[in-house]
């Protein structure tokens, strides 16, 4: 009994940390403009598919080189996919949210259009590479580890320390460097920040850039993990992960980071004791009860708008 | 100028239209070309594309004195139970077909069923294994053998062939197929070892990828075998991370295993396992062989039963077409004949084996399963064949 449950904190561990991955890229973009950025589990979609494209580049299956072994394949992917599906990111910015943020309409038109850049991603890959699967190439041999009776593999393990590692080095950005500060600062107040000589839009692309690179980054290792990506991948997961952020309360790193982890022990626990239909149903009716106890999340804080 | 040409147009249509209807036969397809199972559409269309050419090629179908052209439609249901039911009534009401074939799997097959029965219009569901699908369903035909004949034949092999007491299960409960399968399958393994002998019975929704909970759950329980009825999607998935949490024994599947890309997404984490299945290419002889041998030069790859149950299908919704006698141009009486014709075959020689319909009742064929082993070149090769 002991041992299922250890194990089964181990599983959400590592589900935890692809929820908590994501949900760092919504709460950077929602923290800095306020904007809920429905594509971003789409992104993290891409993010897979460039992995996936990068690694077998890398691994000499387009016969371009020889190919590199497994591990420094990864080693090398890892960069690589960050920066494309940062490219990703700060392209949607630049043809679908600037605009929109130029010309000062409604937020509510650019959640809209958001939503729609992730259809469009999701189709416009359906389209392009068809609906057919592919199937992630082992880049690092699965080990099975056994201790006291709990498996753990190797995998397993760099998942939780990529999810921990990403969470310091953001938390980092965001509160010890400059360019963290600007982008408190926009969050605290849009206007009055260029007044201040801080170029906004610069701001802005970095946290995309942010944001996406992480996104690309959980893609990659949730490839791994799951090694049959498809299309439609990323939408469920992504808004899982953007309800983790908002109960973790959005706009916080902490709390988006802790969100993960929260909807990911939830899941696991109640598949792990009840029947799988009833995980959906007592996860969300958990998440529930605390927003409506606390309702800007656990680590959020009420701000008041001045009129 | 826009306009006139425009109606000139409609013109030439108007009068081209009935001249065409004339000479050609409609069947419907109802397949899952986009979605979650891609593949198992793809199949469906190469077989039915393949069938198609054959007859046009040799100048047509001959019924009653007349010969026609066939024309197959290809409907989308992207393998959704909503857009299948959308896409039978797209298929009956619109394109006016005669009868239609698919869906393929039963999670869209039973409700499709329901109305192509209501709108009276002949049905061949060539792969869907659950009951409901024909279920007192006068124009539902099927082109397999039954979910509660697959689930004992794999009890029975499980028992016999792994020396299995305890068994696990995990299947997908949001799903019409494996959930039926699942259940059949426990009744019939605890009707042999014992009450309680499935030791876990676990659960996930459709498009779950994590699995460790339930599979902790199924490591811990001393299960001497897995079964697994799901799709090619989920099965490498499962047998991946049943693997890392240190479940070693065998897992055994069910026909859905044959279908789609397999071995492609699995690679060698699903060698050495079994699953009951419909036919086997590898090994095949006679007419199987034949079309074997026509489609693999055709589309560069093996077909899997779906494609020859889809061939089936067609065949015999087409050979009844043709004991049905002269057409009367009137759908909705050539359709009720073409019932009749369909129920009125008592035998069937398909390329997945002899089918045989019983008198009376629901109209479910009489046919072996096949067991298959997947070995290490990763083929399917035949095991054993079990026969009701």
């Amino acid at each position: 009994m002991l041992q299922s449950f250890l194990q089964n904190i181990l599983n959400a561990l590592q589900w935890g940390s692809f929820y908590s991955l994501i949900a760092l890229g919504y709460c950077l973009v929602y923290g800095v403009l306020l904007l809920i950025n429905f594509a971003h589990g789409d992104i993290f979609m891409v993010g897979a598919y460039i992995a996936f494209y990068c690694c077998m580049f890398l691994l000499g299956k387009f016969g371009v080189f020889a190919g590199l072994p497994g591990w420094m394949v990864l080693a090398v992917a890892v960069p690589l996919t960050m920066v494309l599906t940062a490219v990703v990111g700060v392209t949607l910015e630049r043809i679908a949210y600037r605009p929109l943020r130029r010309k000062g309409v409604n937020r509510l038109y650019v959640v809209i259009t958001a939503l729609m850049c992730g259809l469009i991603l999701e189709n416009g890959n359906l389209a392009l590479l068809g609906a057919s699967r592919k199937s992630f190439p082992t880049l690092v041999p699965i080990k099975v580890f056994e201790i006291f009776g709990v498996t753990v593999t190797n995998i397993k393990l760099m998942v939780i320390g990529v999810a921990i590692l990403s969470f310091l080095l953001l938390h980092f950005i965001v509160t010890r460097t400059k360019i963290g500060m600007a982008m408190r600062a926009i969050s605290y107040d849009r206007f009055a920040v260029p007044l201040m000589g801080i170029p906004a839009d610069t701001v802005i692309v970095f946290t995309f850039v942010l944001g996406s690179g992480f996104a690309g980054l959980a893609g990659l290792f949730f490839a791994m993990t799951y090694p049959v990506i498809d299309p439609y991948m990323g939408a469920l997961i992504g808004w899982k992960a953007f309800i983790a952020a908002v109960v973790g309360g959005i706009g916080s790193i902490a709390g988006a980071f802790a969100g993960g982890f929260l909807l990911g022990f939830v899941e696991i626990m109640v598949v792990a004791f009840f029947p799988s239909t009833y995980r959906d149903l007592i996860a969300f009716s958990i998440l529930l009860l605390i927003l409506s106890i606390r309702p800007t999340g656990l680590f959020g804080v009420a701000r008041r708008t001045k009129i | 100028m826009k306009r006139s040409w425009l109606i000139a147009l409609f013109c030439v249509l108007g009068l081209a239209s009935p001249v065409r209807a004339a000479d050609t036969v409609k069947l419907g397809f109802n397949i899952p070309l986009t979605g979650d199972i891609p593949d198992v559409g793809e199949s469906s269309k190469n077989a039915a594309e393949m069938l198609k050419k054959k007859i046009n090629d040799a100048g047509g179908l001959k019924v009653g004195d007349k010969t026609y052209k066939v024309e197959f439609i290809y409907e989308d249901n992207e393998s959704k139970a909503e857009s299948a039911l959308s896409a039978t009534r797209k298929l009956i009401t619109q394109d006016g077909v005669i009868g239609m074939v698919g869906p393929q799997s039963s999670k869209q097959a039973v409700p499709a069923a329901e109305a192509a029965n209501e709108l009276k219009t002949p049905m061949m569901a060539p792969w869907s294994t659950n009951p409901n699908t024909t279920k007192a369903r006068p124009y539902v035909f099927r082109g397999c053998f039954l979910d509660t004949f697959q689930g004992p034949t794999a009890a029975k092999f499980a028992t016999e062939e792994f020396k299995a007491k305890k068994a696990a299960v995990l299947y997908d409960i949001a799903s019409d197929y494996p959930k039926g399968l699942a259940e059949d399958f426990k009744a019939a393994f605890e009707k042999i070892n014992g009450p309680g002998s499935v030791v876990a019975f676990e659960t996930f929704t459709t498009k779950d990828v994590d699995f460790s909970a339930q599979l902790t759950n199924i490591a811990k329980s001393g299960a001497e075998v897995l079964f697994v009825p799901q799709y090619y999607n989920e099965v490498p998935l499962i047998v991946q991370q049943a693997k890392s949490l240190g479940f070693n024994k065998p897992v055994l599947g069910s026909d859905s295993w044959g279908s789609g890309d397999l071995m492609g997404l699995c690679g060698d984490n699903c060698k050495g396992f079994f699953f009951v299945t419909h036919y086997a290419a590898a090994g095949a002889q006679g007419k199987t062989k034949e079309f074997i041998d026509e489609y693999t030069k055709l589309y560069k790859k093996t077909p899997d039963d779906v494609a020859a149950l889809t061939w089936d299908g067609a065949n015999l919704m087409l050979a009844a077409l043709q004991s049905a006698g002269p057409l009367s141009g009137d759908l909705a009486k050539d359709r009720e004949a073409l019932m009749k014709a369909m129920a009125g075959i008592k035998k069937f020689e398909g390329i997945t084996g002899n089918m045989s319909y019983p008198a009376t009742g629901d109209h479910d064929p009489i046919k072996c399963a096949v067991v298959v082993k997947i070995d290490d070149a990763g083929k399917f090769a035949f095991y054993k064949s079990v026969c009701p």
